[in-house]
């Protein structure tokens, strides 16, 4: 049996015939294989997922500095979301973090009864008068969407009565089936009321960084790379972000997609309401880097622009082939075990790559099934009811704004060359043999580290210790473990080295004590004491 | 840093800004960590969940389990019923846990899932036990949390059979495992025999060994839970947390109760040496009393470092008011006592303990945020501050030295280790305070200034 039938057949019937299809070895040869994602978890199973809330507010909207994040519900959501995530700002022209605050209506027992609505409306109010913020967003947990406040119909009012917008996002936590509805809503408000309202007209060699969320300063290592090569950044969704750089947005050439999962429809409608055109990026990993700048590059064609970005690439390359060489040699034929993202899964493989480390188990926390098979599916995603229940919007062309940068030809050509909207997922750069398990839980990741015994586990904070404390050093890929950037040339260094110090940290020679080891019981002949 | 913190303090009834509590399941699931082979379990969208392990883990640095009923659409507009059925049929075939501890969600609770008749109509298997205990997220806080599910075991489980079992039920409050340690040491010192619930020594500070264990070897056992009811006394530690479970004891089982402060200072550990003393009919022992003795010599030592200092405590109601006893004991003044869970009792306790030591001026705030508490130390300035990691913000803007103590510290190790209760607790506190005043000291003095014997 393999290493899948060995831990799914532990399972009772139901939970194995679920299971079953949640994970797959990597085939021998190209042929296409499907993996069921983005479906409910049955209850009872350990999974690490979170909610619709934390998708939309915890990951999207949150690390945008300028604007006024409420959450109506009880404090537990707010609080929980505070700080926690590491999507690190600094302020903006205006002054303003918000980053740094927790604003909550916390809802009491009599707001749950007799609705949450009087206090909602209290709540902008104050916000307003304490902060005197530019936008305000207002996310919704479970019990407002049970009890029916209408949170837009008063976002409304409150835009109308203190002159700036005011957006109302309907997140509740049990909408969908993880954190990924919660992107799309927020993806869906951002395209609606933010995205491309500015005024600004196209800028030469401009970009969008889509789905680059500053954890640990990824964003701002990326950004000082790009605008080296000669790039100008108008906006980051949403890492360090300003609503007031989103109006922007349409002034881009291009959008670079970081995090495919999170903010794949923006580049989507961006692409249909502007005409700009994205490229899936990989910022992690050096090699990952050096690509995707070839890619940006080439896209555009500019020969000046090739250049300095062959120039900034063999510069940087320099500048980090020593101590890239020794955690090589520290690294190489390691094995890793990754569990994180709708993205990091695939990224970081790369980055190990770098480093001779070879990944034996893969898999997303709240992936669909194009992140893992690429978007040229073999066969279509079929919408179940969790689904249906997360709204898919349309948008047009902006008639005044609509702009194609490429002749149908030139866009055909270079999507031979370059990721050019598309992304081909991650089973394709996975070995032969190679485990991939969606919404791997609890009772799946100690049964594959005992199984698969990775030198390495890549998890977050839930499954951290429980790897550990089985003996396997585990680093987390949510929060870098207060670490990075991990982004970059620079950023691949940072992991090398945190990567290095966990595996060779001396406490490990000390898990299991001497006496297990030696016998401590001395025999003593008769008569000698 | 909290840059947007404006120094003129508004009255707001709508916006809660950067709160001091969080939500009841969270409180729930910890208590429930501290049975031992117990699977909490929230029944709710899975998110809850899944903030709350993290909540824990970051905290304790140590792996939270619990499962979800993971609610879609579906089940938030049908009821949940199934879904609990489901997860109790899952969680014992593939998790095997000897208990699973339900508690609910806003979301459970603002549809109304009846949780009593859901479990009566779950089959459960024989020597396996599932209670329950309701934890509205949008009543009290976590600290309520905590009392409810001590609530939930006790109603479930405890049984009077009328045949004294001779020993003391401890009810900690929201403490560390270390605290927890830490009181269980102080009743074996005194001979008292004991059944503590919750503990979760052993549990959320698992010792390395290198296998990890779903279910380590602490926390308090069943047949423990069910004796609780054949106790001849019980003892709480913080009101706010454990008088519910006393009360339900009492009810449920008759066993009279004595409701202390947490043990936190020397007068608050008398109180629960004194008690123990009481029952157990015993002397105190040497041990106790030197350690008694160690920490009043210490404090009377470095009294001149502690004079007047100005504090600003928050967190936990228990662990704010406990830890206000101690510092007024080494002669420090509190300013600030701010939790953000409800409840007055917290401002007419505050309020006492400053009368016994003449202290006016303290500002003592429940439901309070802290927001609030810094726009107070905007306005008057205060030399330290001790609580939680949210606390650091304030403490960087204002530059004042932050004690990290109580619920949550996700910025540093080994705090859940080492007790804040009882003599020995408070000898750790001491010297943290000590060493963050006189740290201070010798930061900012001049060179010539700079001791070298202090």
């Amino acid at each position: 049996m393999d290493a899948k039938g060995r831990v799914l057949d532990k399972y009772n019937a139901r939970v194995y015939k679920n299971r079953k299809e949640h994970v797959l070895v990597k085939a021998t040869g190209d042929q296409p294989q499907v993996i069921a994602a983005n479906t409910r978890v049955i209850p009872g199973i350990m999974t690490h997922r979170g909610c619709c809330y934390a998708g939309c507010k915890g990951v999207v909207l949150a690390p945008i500095k300028d604007v006024a994040v409420i959450t109506h519900g009880p404090i537990g959501c707010g609080f929980y979301s505070w700080g926690t995530r590491r999507n690190k700002a600094r302020p903006g022209e205006d002054g303003k973090n918000f980053v740094e605050y927790c604003l909550s209506t916390d809802m009491q027992e009599a707001d749950i009864v007799f609705g949450g609505e009087k206090k909602l409306r209290q709540a902008i109010k104050e916000t307003v008068e304490i902060f005197d913020p530019g936008m305000i967003m207002v996310c919704s947990t479970c019990p407002v969407g049970l009890i029916g406040d209408d949170i837009h119909a008063i976002a409304a009012e409150a835009e109308e009565l203190y002159n700036r917008p005011v957006m109302a996002f309907s997140c509740e936590g049990y909408k969908g089936v993880s954190q990924s509805g919660g992107h799309h809503i927020a993806n869906n408000g951002l395209i609606k009321r933010v995205l491309g309202t500015g005024s600004g007209t196209r800028i030469k060699h401009a970009i969008n960084i889509l789905g680059e969320y500053n954890i640990g300063g990824d964003g701002w290592e990326i950004g000082r790379i790009l605008k080296k090569c000669g790039y100008h950044v108008v906006s980051v969704m949403t890492g360090d972000g300003s609503y007031k750089e989103m109006q922007e947005a349409h002034t881009a050439e291009l959008n670079i997609v970081q995090c495919h999962r999170s903010i794949n429809y923006i580049a989507e409608m961006l692409k249909t309401k502007f005409g700009t055109d994205w490229i899936k990026v990989n910022f992690v990993g050096a090699e990952s880097t050096a690509q995707s700048l070839r890619d940006m590059a080439l896209y555009f064609g500019d020969q000046e622009l090739i250049d300095r970005t062959e120039e900034v690439i063999a510069e940087e390359m320099e500048e980090v082939a020593a101590d890239m060489e020794y955690y090589r040699t520290r690294l190489k034929g390691k094995t890793a075990a990754l569990y994180v993202g709708g993205s990091r899964a695939h990224h970081y493989q790369l980055l190990l790559q770098d480093f001779g480390i070879d990944t034996i188990l893969a898999g997303y926390e709240f992936a669909h099934r194009d992140d893992y098979e690429g978007r040229d599916l073999t066969a279509e995603i079929k919408e179940d009811a969790d689904s249906k229940n997360i709204e898919s919007i349309t948008v047009s062309p902006d008639p005044e704004k609509y702009h194609l940068r490429l002749t149908p030809e030139q866009f055909e050509e270079l999507k031979t060359k370059i990721p050019l909207d598309t992304y081909p997922g991650m089973i394709r750069d996975m070995k032969d043999g190679a485990v991939i398990v969606d919404d791997l839980n609890h009772f799946e990741t100690e049964e594959f580290l005992k199984l698969l015994k990775p030198d390495i586990f890549f998890s977050g904070i839930k499954d951290k210790y429980v790897a550990q404390k089985g003996g396997t050093l585990s680093r987390q890929l949510h929060s870098y473990d207060y670490s990075g950037p991990y982004a970059g040339f620079k950023g691949a260094v940072n992991f090398g080295r945190d990567v290095t110090m966990g595996i060779y940290t001396p406490a490990w020679g000390f898990v299991t004590p001497p006496w297990k080891h030696t016998p401590t019981l001395v025999g003593t002949y008769g008569g000698d004491f | 840093m909290q840059s947007m913190t404006p120094k003129e303090v508004s009255e707001r009834s709508g916006l809660r800004v950067n709160p001091c509590k969080t939500c009841q399941p969270v409180g729930a699931m910890y208590a429930a960590l501290g049975v031992h082979a117990c699977m909490p379990h929230s029944h709710g969208s899975q998110g809850c969940c899944s903030y709350h392990r993290t909540y824990l883990t970051r905290h304790f640095k140590e792996p939270a389990i619990a499962s979800s009923s993971s609610f879609t659409e579906g089940a938030s507009v049908f009821g949940g019923g199934s879904n609990l059925k489901a997860s109790v049929k899952n969680i014992f075939d593939i998790y095997n846990p000897d208990i699973i501890a339900v508690h609910t969600t806003c979301l459970s609770e603002t549809i109304g899932d009846d949780l009593k008749s859901f479990i009566l109509d779950t089959p459960i298997p024989d020597g396996k036990y599932v209670v329950h205990t309701n934890t509205p997220s949008y009543v009290g806080s976590h600290v309520t949390g905590y009392a409810n599910m001590i609530s939930g075991f006790i109603k479930y489980l405890s049984v009077k059979t009328g045949v004294s079992n001779g020993k003391v039920a401890l009810i900690p409050g929201f403490i560390n495992p270390g605290d927890m340690r830490e009181i269980k040491k102080i009743a074996k010192l005194m001979n008292v025999p004991f059944t503590m619930l919750p503990d979760t020594s052993g549990v959320m500070d698992a010792p390395m060994t290198g296998t990890y264990n779903m279910y380590p070897k602490g926390g308090t056992t069943i047949p423990d839970i069910i004796g609780l009811g054949d106790c001849k006394k019980s003892i709480g530690f913080g009101e706010f947390a454990t008088t519910l479970g006393l009360e339900d004891l009492r009810n449920k089982c008759k066993v009279p109760f004595v409701s202390l402060p947490l043990p936190i200072g020397i007068a608050n550990t008398d109180a629960y040496v004194m008690a123990l003393q009481e029952i157990g009919a015993s002397e105190v022992p040497y041990e106790l009393e030197e350690e008694r003795g160690q920490l009043v010599d210490v404090i009377l030592d470095a009294h001149p470092y502690f004079d007047n200092k100005t504090v600003a405590i928050y967190g936990d109601p228990d662990t704010v008011l406990g830890i206000a006893a101690l510092v007024l004991e080494m002669g420090m003044h509190p300013k600030y006592l701010v939790t953000g869970t409800p409840g007055e009792a917290f401002v007419t306790r505050g309020k006492d303990l400053m009368a016994q030591y003449g202290v006016e001026d303290a500002v003592i705030k429940a439901s309070a945020d802290l927001f609030e508490m810094h726009q107070w130390i905007k306005n008057d300035k205060v030399d330290l501050m001790i609580g939680g990691t949210h606390g650091k913000t304030i403490a960087r803007a204002e530059d004042i030295p932050l004690v990290r103590a109580g619920f949550p510290v996700l910025d540093r190790y080994v705090h859940s280790y080492i007790p804040i209760v009882g003599y020995r607790g408070a000898l750790a506190l001491v010297e943290k305070i000590a060493n963050a005043l006189m740290d201070r000291q010798d930061r900012d003095c001049a060179d010539e200034d700079l001791e070298m014997v202090m």
